[in-house]
């Protein structure tokens, strides 16, 4: 009796190595960006989609896009597709210099670092932040990127604040909007707006510029910017 | 020895068992009712087909309060809900549908009714029409909620030999849904009774009614679809074509003409001298109700009951120490015009800043179309011949307010300690008071012991009814170009709601279509599908935190969070405004998001489940 209690307790501390997989360790990187320039997106809003075939069943990993542009994600080694799903992102996207389609083939051995080259409509250059009290003021020039009959106008500009460094449509403490058909000269947009009061007391804000696109969901970003108040 | 004596009694008794005995192992079975028992027998077949209907599925009902503060029409005053109002964005997958489990055995009964020879033929014709019925209607709500989807019309079978190919279907195009459920609606009409009294199974004028609808939302996605061509699919799985629009308008109209000219069903009005609670009886009314065409029914005693009262009740005359869950928006309560037919936001406030004061609380929303107050609780007003008691406080002559954390709670107000506000509330955050100021009073069942736990309510829930039907008309009368039959069918619920000036051909607009949908229907969860198909849903919730619109009357204004309105009572003694009413604009603490509809919520995510199990299913756009 004792030993059959012996026998089972061994083969159940023997069966665990079979399900053990080590953890996926390879890193993958980059940004989304144009001309070498980072992409700023909403937190949590923008992702793109990783497919490893060979398995049962089918079904992306989502790769979400952080505000700065940037992605990271750990997995294993192995050929992945990578496609930008349509209506993904404030932007277009380049086909496949190989495949000439919307699916990158990504070869995965060891870290990679791969940065995603995309068109957006509209890029947010030369955003600058400035203080007076508690009222910010955002100065930036809207640079229109696709001007061929892909071209969309700008549905509005906000200003969003916010008491962390996630500052969106969602994230924001406070906002100030101005209509695209406000807009007088693209090349100098002036905004400002009340910060209210937070509690507890910080020494400084983050602000940053988004312009919506009409047609297009989601909304494009300067750098997150802290001001101090 | 023991051994074997021991082995001998086992053979023993296994031979006993496999001794040739028939009856062991060939037994009919005590528990279920085998094919060849139910397809002889009318009632068993309609227990069958009874099972089905009670799987029609619902989105919003009264089965389902919390859904109801989903969007902008109420606020969900339970703890657990306030998620609702936190929230800013609706997950891809949220009104997603895929049962064909369902399908599958309306499928079943099609096939095995079709068979079914000991059934009289009319009565087995009456049984088919209705599995037909249930199952178009299934489809109808799968395109309604996913877009084109496949369409199974057999019970499938597996062959378990490994390729299960055979069972894949594509996704239709959204149009062919569309075609499917209208066609049916044709096939089905003449087996079914044309009998307005039955009201909780499928007749003619259902079919009818379905087939108006059904036309109505094809004809606008396939018109209003052109604003947002981005909420297509290249194969027309999604998106219907603008060319279309035209014909199912006309067959909308048709349809619904074809209801409304049979006479058969007419707008509920047993209580002409009180427009606001003949509204509302023609809610919980289930004797002779003209107007009521489907309903999921609900009966006392029988087990079938549902809580839409108990949990809905006013809290000050609960039967219950709960209630008052759903608080309908001021974003709803402003909708409701004025008997003038015009629009106005409440006036809270004069021009230099003053409160404006009112004798009774009611009276900020007296002179308005009478289906506010049979729609929603009115602070002052009465509910089971009981007055409720919605007021938030006291406000001092300094301006300063007086009010308390708990339902009727007390504080001392010019030297004397005094109830400082109502037992329905309303008290930010705090669960079942009235927290914008307002009950739901739709579907509220006036009967004792509605509220009680142990008894609940037997009101139904009513899924078509003839007001629709004039609306529907409307609609598709208006699209078509026909002002002036779409104004007679407006002007017949106007009528009955108490606007009894008619509205001119040249006043009907989209805009007015929109409104009068808004607040007829409030409550009967059509607000989603509405808004989808106008494609108004992205531009209507648009992620904003703005401030409450003052143009109630536009379709395109936005409305994403929930606002209250607040009366209080001003103490200050010696003035002429002792004692009476001012009311606040308010949005609950618990408001904090703007609600965002993203043009991949038009149509809802298809699961990866799914579409690994079938890859001849494509996903639906922008997700």
């Amino acid at each position: 009796m004792r030993n059959s209690l012996f026998i089972i307790i061994i083969l159940l501390a023997a069966s665990c190595k079979k399900d053990n997989y080590a953890a996926p360790g390879t890193s993958f990187k980059g940004r989304i960006t144009y001309q070498g320039e980072a992409v700023n997106v909403s937190h949590g809003e923008v992702f793109f989609e990783l497919w490893e075939s060979g398995w049962g069943k089918r079904t992306p990993i989502n790769v979400a896009v952080a505000q700065d542009g940037s992605f990271s994600s750990l997995l294993f080694d192995g050929t992945y597709q990578l496609v930008l799903p349509k209506g993904q992102g404030p932007y277009l996207t380049l086909p496949d210099a190989a495949s000439h389609t919307d699916t990158t083939l990504l070869q995965l051995k060891g870290d990679r670092n791969m940065d995603i080259e995309v068109l957006p409509y509209y890029m947010i250059r030369n955003a600058k932040v400035s203080a007076n009290g508690r009222q910010v003021a955002v100065t930036c020039k809207l640079e229109k990127i696709i001007t061929d009959a892909r071209a969309k106008n700008v549905e509005r500009i906000m200003l969003y604040v916010n008491r962390t460094q996630f500052v969106d449509g969602i994230n924001n403490i406070a906002t100030q909007s101005m209509n695209g058909g406000d807009i007088q000269d693209p090349g100098n947009i002036a905004l400002q707006v009340n910060v209210p009061a937070v509690n507890p007391v910080q020494a400084s804000v983050f602000v940053r510029v988004g312009v919506k696109i009409e047609g297009v969901e989601d909304m494009i970003f300067s750098p997150v910017i802290e001001q101090k108040l | 020895m023991r051994t074997y004596g021991f082995y001998i009694l086992l053979m023993l008794t296994l031979f006993g068992c496999v001794k040739s005995n028939d009856d062991f192992l060939n037994r009919a079975p005590s528990n279920i009712l085998l094919d060849e028992q139910v397809w002889k027998d009318e009632v068993l077949v309609l227990s069958v087909i009874a099972n089905l209907y009670d799987r029609y599925p619902d989105y919003q009902t009264i089965e389902n309060w919390s859904e109801f503060a989903a969007f902008d029409e109420a606020f969900a005053s339970e703890s657990g809900q306030y998620g609702r109002h936190k929230n800013q964005q609706y997950s891809y997958g949220a009104w997603g549908f895929w049962d064909y489990g369902y399908i599958r055995e309306l499928n079943l009964f099609i096939e095995k009714c079709g068979k079914a020879n000991q059934l009289k033929p009319e009565t087995r014709e009456r049984f088919l029409a209705e599995a037909r019925y249930l199952r178009a209607n299934v489809y109808f709500e799968l395109v309604k909620r996913m877009g084109g989807v496949p369409l199974v019309l057999e019970p499938l079978t597996y062959d378990y030999k490994g390729d299960p190919g055979a069972l894949q279907r594509p996704r239709q195009k959204e149009s062919e849904i569309y075609d499917f459920v209208i066609k049916e609606m044709d096939a089905v009409m003449p087996a079914l009774p044309d009998d307005a009294n039955i009201k909780s199974r499928a007749t003619k004028g259902l079919v009818l009614a379905t087939k108006a609808r059904a036309a109505l939302y094809a004809a606008s996605i396939a018109k209003y679809g052109a604003t947002t061509p981005q909420v297509s699919l290249p194969g027309g799985e999604v998106g219907i074509p603008a060319s279309m629009a035209d014909g199912y308008y006309k067959a909308a109209l048709a349809a619904a003409q074809q209801l409304i000219n049979s006479g058969r069903y007419a707008l509920y009005n047993k209580k002409p001298d009180n427009l606001s609670e003949n509204f509302a009886a023609l809610f919980y009314d289930k004797g002779g109700n003209s107007e009521v065409i489907f309903v999921k029914d609900f009966k006392l005693q029988s087990g079938k009951v549902e809580e839409w009262t108990l949990v809905n009740q006013p809290r000050s005359l609960a039967e219950e120490q709960q209630g008052g869950r759903l608080n309908p928006s001021l974003n709803l309560v402003q909708s409701f015009e004025k008997l003038d037919n015009t629009f106005a936001p409440y006036a809270t406030n004069a021009a230099g800043g003053d409160y404006i004061y009112y004798d009774k609380p009611e009276d900020m929303f007296a002179g308005r179309d009478a289906r506010l107050a049979g729609t929603v609780i009115l602070p002052g007003t009465e509910f089971k011949s009981r007055k409720v008691d919605i007021w938030a406080g006291y406000i001092l002559k300094d301006g300063s307010i007086v009010t308390a954390n708990n339902f009727g709670g007390q504080a001392v107000v010019g030297g004397n300690r005094i109830q400082v506000v109502g037992f329905d509330g309303p008290i930010d955050n705090l669960e079942f008071s009235a927290q914008t100021g307002f009950y739901v009073r739709k579907y509220q069942d006036p009967a004792v012991g509605s509220g009680r736990i142990g008894t609940k309510s037997e009101v139904w829930w009513v899924r078509y009814r003839y007001a629709e039907v004039l609306l529907n008309a409307a609609e598709a009368a208006f699209e078509l170009g026909d002002k002036n039959t779409a104004a007679g069918y407006l002007n017949q619920v106007r009528a009955r709601a108490g606007l009894t000036t008619p509205l001119a051909a040249g006043e009907v607009t989209f805009d007015r279509i929109v409104h009068e949908r808004k607040v007829e229907l409030a409550f009967e969860g059509h607000q989603l599908w509405d808004m989808k198909r106008w494609r108004l849903a992205h531009v209507v919730w648009d992620g904003l935190a703005a401030d409450l619109t003052t143009h109630p009357e536009s379709a395109r204004s936005a409305s994403t969070r929930v606002f209250g309105l607040l009366p209080y009572r001003i103490y200050s003694p010696g003035t002429p405004q002792d004692g009476k009413w001012v009311f606040k604009k308010v949005i609950p603490s618990n408001v904090t998001s703007a609600h965002q509809f993203r043009l991949g919520n038009y149509y809802s995510f298809i699961g990866d489940d799914i579409r690994n199990n079938n890859p001849l299913v494509i996903k639906n756009p922008n997700q």
